[in-house]
């Protein structure tokens, strides 16, 4: 009697343990699998940044040859439409990736404030910058080299350089809504409404290759057999997923709700923006938000609109913590709509807006920031660690 | 959970090492709380950012306030005018263009090495003989105070500095070889005119970040109980307060930070890091720092008066207060555990004192009340003339140096990729710095030299888990 007990009590912990080993491989399944979706939303993000980074470098060589208002008006909309695409990649980095590693290209893409009388003329200087030095020979190489003088960034170049150099400063009042006011004329060679025209030309040239140069490196880190993606999608599940984790917590409540948002909001000056010059700001932001969300919920739609999705962090976290996991969709969703809701121009809102209030961007930080704390308790739920401040 | 599992395998080490430690435990009190170095300022991260995590306990607005001080620690300043108009205003004369610059991570700044172009996290302080009004250094007429190897375009920088090393070779009583660098450092394209004749130098480089509210917070009266100006114990060690001017409540006050206790607030410190290595005014120093012969510095645009608002210079400060430090490592190695008893015996902790209670933080609640353990006394001591820069700094003569604080010293090469110490950055490894130890350290010194080999590395092997 005793040994049937005995024996039916060790057969049902078999069976247990059985199960719960059938669980733990599936849950290992599908962590194997989240990698290979975050790998192929990572390459196909940078792939569409690099596609709409060539279209504006082919854009912009067609403007420097013929300087025209239609041609200008070409380029802008270009430089728009590229950032749709790169702002979405933006959650991978602050996670060891190739994309701000010690050797990343972060600051030659994105880098921020851009020192603009480093680059051209500005009001107040209207002989200043690189182009109105002759001395200086407009190069990638050399602006590659000034871009790191002294061993720190001094940025010269990127989405931003290009972006003044288009634009121009924004030298309008906020309630203007108006972008900066750059004439086309700058680099018209016969009638320029500044000097060196050629030399400005030349610049913007060179910055379009340099983005499309180093988008190229990322998209190839990121492509099936890329050296990224190889070593990625071998790293421990685990390790991978606190990379992943990683990027999106400390994008949404530290870079996002608070160097970009919080810091524009409580400094209250017109230009403390990242798009300050196109007063795209407000694209940034959603754009940021989007990028996590992807992460989260394993889906990516490119720009020509295919859907590219597969196993997700979500999913996961069905499996692990359903409450949790419906939590943090509806956060993401939420702070989806709360940037969304920002008015635009950013420059303008901040104005408007009181810190520490229930005004539409600090509705946006906060839910940011909560979705910071709550993507450290998904890591958490799935056994891992995550730091949610910026990386000094 | 975490603390359960410690205090678990504390006991166990505690009770299988029994044997070795016993007769030596009183020499350290409660032996493994000193894990959590900064208190409730602790943190366990211990990847490249680990001098970068604020406070735990900083949450809301408190929080998004660190990430504005962080903004303006971390981004670029850039030169006037410009559409950013809270960040323009970068020299015209720098030596960085952030703070990150020179505390890179918020770690240790990177010593200049021979053929290196430019600095990085390294400067120069400059002054002549006498002191300027409230008694601190007096600047070189041409110069300043300090030496900027960078400018704005249009501008011209001070000058080049460079180094070369003399290397000294020494051995230990037991016959093992040491060997230190001597940096030699030459200051070439002076673009201002001559030094001073009398001019004197003081190499330093940035210094880790973290703890730096909970030093802070160590009431003035604890500080001076350390001192002993006069050796009246007999000890060899003096332990001498530095007096310095207080530029907000315009009085003289005991000084606490930098590598001569010069500064005796964080703001203080903070305004001065922006005004003379950045070239950013504050309302503490309003003034940029260019000289008479300097006239393009002089006539360059400014980014504002000041520069850097109150609003924001508070917030760098909240930010300078509440960086955490992170905990103890591998403190159940039985190495590190005779590490740290010879630490004890040797005498390391008559200046590199193990622990204080902070006191009342007057801005910032969560500074207060913590048992840390910051392995510094806060005071000046002779090193002796292998250490001087021959600079006087206030109280402090070339000989004197405060007792820098420990913790994070485990964690350079970690976070900055290098393990150069020392205020110059002359010693390549730990070793290397207790070698230059001299002045009223040499009987410690001496104790630490006549140790076996293996104990000298049980030490080392302490040091690393601060």
């Amino acid at each position: 009697m005793n040994k049937i007990i005995l024996l039916a009590i060790g057969s049902l912990l078999f069976l247990g343990s059985c199960k719960k080993k059938k669980e733990e491989e599936e849950i290992e399944a599908m962590k194997t699998a989240c990698k290979t979706t975050y790998a192929d939303i990572a390459y196909n993000a940078y792939k569409d940044s690099y596609d709409k980074a060539v279209e504006m470098q082919t854009a912009i060589y067609a403007f420097v040859a013929t300087p025209t208002q239609a041609n200008f008006d070409i380029c802008k909309q270009a430089w728009l439409d590229a950032r749709e695409p790169y702002g979405q990649t933006e959650v991978f980095r602050f996670s060891d990736g190739p994309i701000d590693d010690a050797n990343g290209p972060e600051g030659m893409i994105n880098a921020w404030p851009l020192d603009e009388s480093y680059v051209d003329y500005v009001q107040g200087a209207s002989n200043s910058g690189i182009i109105n030095n002759t001395s200086i020979t407009i190069d990638a190489t050399t602006l590659e080299s000034l871009n790191e003088v002294g061993g720190e960034e001094n940025i010269s170049v990127g989405y931003h350089a290009i972006e003044f150099l288009l634009w121009g400063q924004d030298n309008s009042a906020p309630s203007a809504e108006l972008p900066g006011q750059r004439s086309y004329l700058d680099y018209d060679l016969s009638t320029p409404s500044n000097p060196n025209p050629d030399r400005r030309g030349q610049y913007l040239k060179v910055c379009a290759d340099l983005l499309v140069q180093h988008l190229a490196e990322l998209k190839d880190e990121w492509a099936t057999n890329g050296s990224y993606r190889s070593y990625f999608i071998n790293l421990d599940n685990d390790l991978a997923l606190q990379k992943m984790l990683s990027g999106m917590g400390i994008l949404s409540k530290a870079e996002l709700a608070g160097e970009r948002m919080f810091v524009a909001l409580d400094n209250s000056d017109q230009e403390d923006e990242h798009s300050c010059f196109s007063d795209n700001t407000h694209r940034d932001i959603i754009l940021n938000a989007k990028g996590i969300q992807n992460v989260y919920l394993g889906s990516y739609t490119t720009v020509s609109g295919t859907v590219i999705s597969g196993t997700s962090i979500s999913d996961l976290m069905e499996k692990l913590d359903s409450d949790l996991n419906n939590t943090m969709i509806s956060y993401l969703s939420n702070a989806q709509s709360y940037c969304e809701a920002i008015p635009s121009p950013f420059d303008l809102a901040i104005m408007n807006e009181s810190v520490g209030g229930n005004g539409p961007i600090m509705t946006a930080i906060l839910q940011l920031q909560n979705n910071g704390n709550k993507i450290a308790e998904v890591a958490h739920a799935i056994g891992i660690t995550i730091s949610t401040d910026l990386p000094g | 959970m975490k603390k359960t599992v410690l205090f678990l395998t504390t006991g166990i080490i505690l009770f299988s090492g029994s044997g070795l430690n016993s007769c030596k435990k009183d020499s350290i009190s409660e032996p493994q709380e000193d894990e959590r170095l900064g208190g409730d300022l602790t943190v366990y991260d211990f990847s490249t950012n680990a001098f970068s995590l604020p406070a735990p306990a900083l949450g809301g607005l408190d929080e998004l306030h660190f990430f504005v001080g962080n903004s303006f620690f971390n981004q670029n300043w850039v030169t006037a005018p410009s559409s950013t108009t809270a960040r323009d205003g970068l020299g015209p004369l720098f030596n960085a263009r952030n703070c990150s610059g020179c505390h890179f991570k918020d770690g240790r700044g990177t010593p200049i090495l021979p053929g290196m172009s430019g600095t990085e996290g390294f400067l120069m302080r400059l002054s002549i003989g006498g002191t300027d009004v409230h008694g601190g250094p007096n600047p070189d007429p041409n110069y300043g105070g300090q030496l900027n190897d960078k400018s704005i375009q249009g501008v011209l920088p001070e000058a080049e500095i460079n180094v070369s090393f003399n290397l000294i070779s020494g051995n230990y009583p037991d016959g093992s070889a040491y060997e230190l660098r001597e940096p030699i450092y030459t200051i070439s394209n002076l673009n201002y005119g001559s030094l001073d004749p009398g001019i004197l130098f003081s190499p330093r480089v940035g210094n880790q970040m973290i703890g730096l509210g909970l030093l802070e917070a160590i009431s003035e009266a604890d500080i001076i109980a350390h001192a002993d100006e006069w050796d009246l114990n007999g000890d060899e060690i003096s332990g001498k307060p530095n007096y310095v001017w207080d530029y907000i409540e315009n009085n003289q006050k005991i000084g606490r930070f930098g590598w001569k206790a010069n500064q005796p607030s964080l703001k203080q410190q903070v305004a001065g890091a922006f005004l003379g290595d950045i070239g950013i005014t504050t309302s503490l120093f309003s003034t940029e720092n260019c000289t008479s012969p300097q006239q393009d510095c002089l006539n360059a645009a400014n980014g504002g008066t000041p520069e850097l608002e109150d609003e924001d210079l508070d917030k760098v400060v909240l930010y300078a207060s509440s960086l955490a430090v992170p905990a103890r490592r591998n403190i159940d190695n039985p190495n590190v555990i005779r590490g740290k008893e010879l630490f004890f015996k040797v005498g390391c902790q008559s200046c590199h004192t193990y622990t204080f209670t902070t006191g009342i933080h007057p801005n910032f609640s969560h500074l207060s009340n913590q048992k840390i353990f910051p392995f510094t006394d806060l005071l000046l001591h002779d090193m002796g003339s292998g250490l001087t820069d021959h600079r006087p700094d206030y109280l402090a003569n070339g000989n004197e140096w405060r007792t820098p604080p420990l913790w994070g010293i485990g964690l350079f090469e970690t976070v900055n990729g290098h393990t150069y110490y020392l205020h110059d950055g002359r010693a390549r490894n730990l070793e290397e710095a207790i070698l230059w130890h001299g002045g009223e350290s040499i009987t410690v010194i001496d104790r630490f030299k006549n140790l076996p080999k293996s104990d000298r590395s049980s030490l080392i092997e302490f040091l690393k888990t601060l």
